[in-house]
């Protein structure tokens, strides 16, 4: 396989009532719970889609940090080759605990398959891919910790076999309110805004000021 | 030039069997794991699905370890892997990966209301408990896909090999029967109230079910059980909960994987496809196959011997699926009687002997999201 040199086009980080983008902080409110934080950040970037609303909370992250860096370079008009590759410690379990109790007690048992269908991390990547209209690659990983050396890996191989032009990569996690979301594009293309910088350091430099 | 990647040993726990060759002798037989059940700390009415019993893993485990503190699918992932791995005689150094692929894990641990039993409940907790029993020296990876996890992680062990990261990975894919996933397909009305009937007019939807399955991807040729030549997992960008209409992602899936592998759809001597048995999923499919001019290749679904046993369906099918090939005999597609699907596809009805040199396996889920390999089988 060839291997070329694949760069950091664009990143992003959501966490601590914050979004910061390509090290610029564009999004900060005072501390709120996720479903206001999420909210007030779907207004504030005037994002037109409903749908959001009927997501669970790991989609809306995901949506969210997606929104922000592949709006700026998709198309409905063109074919989007942009691969998702997404990986978190926490899988659905967020969503999981919530569906565990509306089947725990038989005199309250209310499954409800709104709920039941986000009871699995990939479906973050759905809602990415109808939103952004990527027929894509897209698989969802779990690690203890952000295992940045596998996703830089995974995904410098989807772009040197050709399997994607660009990918949208990183971690996000939710549980309980607790909330990270680090996402980035890479590609084959030339850029000289983060020439030294690898997935790994620009995770540990986000984490590293919180 | 890229490495050539290769399946060199398999192993599957299935309600029909405990190894692959007892699992062949009982598909050859007719049989299905599929069984009416009545368990209400599982489901309040009686349902069909194919589970196996705890008393076999149970029995199965002791002869390997004493330790008591593995879960049921713990259990049963370690009992596909251990002889595997023993056969192997692979050292588990740093070039050796290990790859879990599962769609909901230990998810019966959250039951318990306990912060151990909340820990279990965590794919990277279970991933590492089957790492340390064996003692893989390299962090595991997890794949959590929803239904095409099993065969996504074939299709990562691939890349993986192909890149040069790793010389030699273990994949292990397992879901299990809990009441956690029969009340959510229930609540979807996608529970059938008979033994599941793949692509069958009278199809009412799925049967659950749980195995394990494990297989040993390598660049090495020799003694190679087959050849993995080509994959693709395209997303449907349709709906999170339904197939596409057009089958789209599997269609670019089927597509991608064939031009990868430098076939032509003539090539292709059998499907073995993913079948939930939901009017959606086989319409979906049908679609799909005659798109690309597939709906005369001999297919199956095998979900009528084991149910939809999630996670594991694309690995458990795939492990079949390479000896099908290799005894050059397809297998029945139990459960079909009447083709149920608008579009014509070649439904395999008996199982017969025929000449398998390359086949495509599928598998579509939740997520709209889509995975088809092609495998080639190796000339020793």
């Amino acid at each position: 396989m060839t291997q070329n040199k694949t760069r950091i086009q664009s990143y992003i980080t959501i966490q601590n009532n914050e979004i910061v983008l390509d090290g610029t902080s564009v999004f900060k409110i005072e501390p709120t719970n996720f479903a206001d934080f999420s909210k007030q950040a779907y207004r504030n970037f005037d994002i037109q889609y409903p749908k959001f609303f009927k997501m669970d909370a790991l989609s809306k992250l995901a949506f969210l940090g997606a929104e922000l860096l592949l709006s700026p370079i998709t198309s409905s008009e063109q074919e989007n080759n942009i691969a998702l590759v997404f990986a978190n410690k926490s899988s659905s379990l967020d969503t999981d605990v919530k569906y565990q109790e509306s089947i725990s007690d038989k005199e309250n048992y209310y499954p409800s398959p709104a709920v039941f269908v986000y009871t699995l991390p990939n479906i973050c990547l759905g809602e990415i891919s109808i939103r952004h209209q990527l027929k894509s690659e897209n698989s969802f990983f779990i690690f203890d910790v952000f295992n940045t050396e596998f996703m830089s890996n995974y995904s410098n191989i989807l772009l040197n076999s050709d399997k994607a032009d660009v990918v949208l990569c990183g971690w996000v996690e939710f549980f309980n309110d607790d909330y990270k979301a680090f996402l980035c594009t890479i590609s084959k293309e030339e850029n000289t805004k983060y020439t030294n910088e690898n997935i790994n350091t620009l995770y540990k430099n986000s984490s590293w000021k919180h | 030039m890229t490495r050539e990647v290769y399946i060199n040993e398999t192993n599957c726990i299935t309600p029909l069997g405990f190894d692959v060759d007892s699992n062949i002798e009982a598909i050859l037989r007719g049989d299905s794991g599929i069984q009416l059940h009545q368990d209400i700390s599982l489901m309040q009415n009686p349902f069909y699905a194919s589970v196996i019993a705890d008393e076999k893993i149970n029995t199965a485990f002791e002869k390997i370890s004493t330790d008591t503190k593995y879960s049921r699918l713990e259990k049963m992932m370690i009992l596909a892997l251990e002889p595997m791995i023993k056969k192997s005689g692979v050292e588990l150094n740093s070039k050796t990966a290990f790859i879990l692929s599962t769609t909901k894990g230990n998810v019966t641990a959250l039951k318990n209301d306990s912060e151990e039993s909340f820990q279990n409940a965590h794919l990277d907790v279970l991933a590492q408990n089957i790492a340390n029993f064996f003692g893989f020296q390299t962090t595991p990876i997890v794949v959590s896909n929803a239904c095409v996890s099993g065969i996504l992680a074939v299709s990562v062990a691939k890349r993986m090999i192909q890149s040069e990261l790793y010389e030699t990975i273990f994949v292990v894919a397992g879901d299990e029967v809990s009441e956690f996933v029969l009340s959510g397909f229930n609540a979807f009305q996608a529970m059938s109230d008979l033994p599941c009937k793949p692509y069958s007019k009278n199809r009412t939807g799925v049967s659950l079910g749980e195995a394990t399955a494990a297989v040993l991807v390598s660049a090495e040729a020799r003694n190679a059980k087959i050849k993995v030549i080509g994959d693709s997992s395209i997303n449907d960008a349709n709906h999170i909960s339904g197939p596409s209409r057009t089958g789209e992602g599997l269609f670019r899936s089927i597509q991608n994987a064939m031009k990868e592998a430098q076939i032509n759809s003539d090539q292709i001597d059998y499907i073995s496809a993913h079948g939930t048995a939901t009017p959606f999923n086989d319409e979906m499919e049908a679609i799909a196959l005659n798109r690309l001019d597939l709906q005369n290749v001999p297919i199956n679904s095998l979900k009528g011997f084991y149910g939809h046993t999630l996670g594991a369906s694309g690995l458990l099918e795939t492990v079949i699926a390479i000896e099908s090939a290799n005894q050059n005999t397809l297998f029945e597609s139990k459960g079909f009687d009447e083709i149920g699907v608008s579009e014509k596809i070649n439904v395999i009805q008996k199982n017969e002997e025929a000449s398998i040199e390359i086949f495509l396996k599928t598998a579509s889920g939740f997520g709209g999201c889509n995975t088809a390999v092609v495998f080639e089988k190796v000339k020793h």
